[in-house]
């Protein structure tokens, strides 16, 4: 259960801080998502984890699997640089539905 | 400490911590005012599964999670859309 790749000291040092900073970014938007007041304030909360959440896991990720293979793997570069392209669309999206549809009760 | 048990406990406590936030976007799902929070609150799961799949694939050390992480992304994307599409369209024909 508790297992984990055998990296060297400073990688495994490098990885850890990434996830669990990672990790806190994204707990940081989700509470944001959980406790702000109205919709137009909510949407912006999310976005954290979409920025630095997944930049920090993927840094870490790159590390990790680069230092295990003895070669450089980036192909994490592209969950990156499609959730960076793709949230904006959709964020945006939702928000004109939303006002669409608040402005359509008066 | 050696360094395979310090990773492994790093990893352990950001996935405790990953679910902790899939709760709270779980809460906001089920409790959200309009159907707006609840699509948010969808998009903000897809985006945390996504990054809790990519821990997993830290921890065996294989790339065979983040191909799974990368089809989460692209059908979140597509249904996020497709809902926010929905809620305009539904209202308009009503």
């Amino acid at each position: 259960m508790m297992q984990a790749p055998d990296l060297p000291l400073w990688a495994a040092i490098i990885t850890g801080l990434t996830v669990i900073v990672g990790a806190l970014f994204t707990l940081i938007g989700t509470l944001g998502l959980f406790r702000l007041g109205n919709f137009f304030e909510r949407i912006h909360a999310p976005t954290l984890g979409t920025t630095f959440g997944i930049g920090f896991i993927l840094v870490g990720s790159v590390v990790a699997l680069s230092v295990l293979q003895n070669r450089p793997i980036v192909h994490e570069i592209l969950l990156l640089l499609f959730v960076t392209v793709t949230t904006p669309v959709t964020l945006m999206s939702l928000g004109r539905a939303a006002l669409f549809r608040k402005n359509r009760g008066k | 400490m050696n360094s395979v048990s310090l990773l492994a406990w790093a990893i352990l406590i950001g996935q405790v911590i990953f679910g902790v936030a899939l709760l709270l976007a779980s809460y906001r799902l089920f409790r959200g005012p309009r159907a707006q929070d609840r699509i948010l609150s969808l998009d903000t799961l897809y985006v945390t599964t996504m990054l809790l799949l990519v821990t997993f694939g830290i921890r065996t050390g294989t790339t065979l999670y983040y191909e799974a992480a990368l089809v989460i992304g692209l059908l979140g994307f597509a249904s996020t859309v497709a809902l926010a599409k929905f809620l305009m369209r539904g209202e308009v024909i009503e």
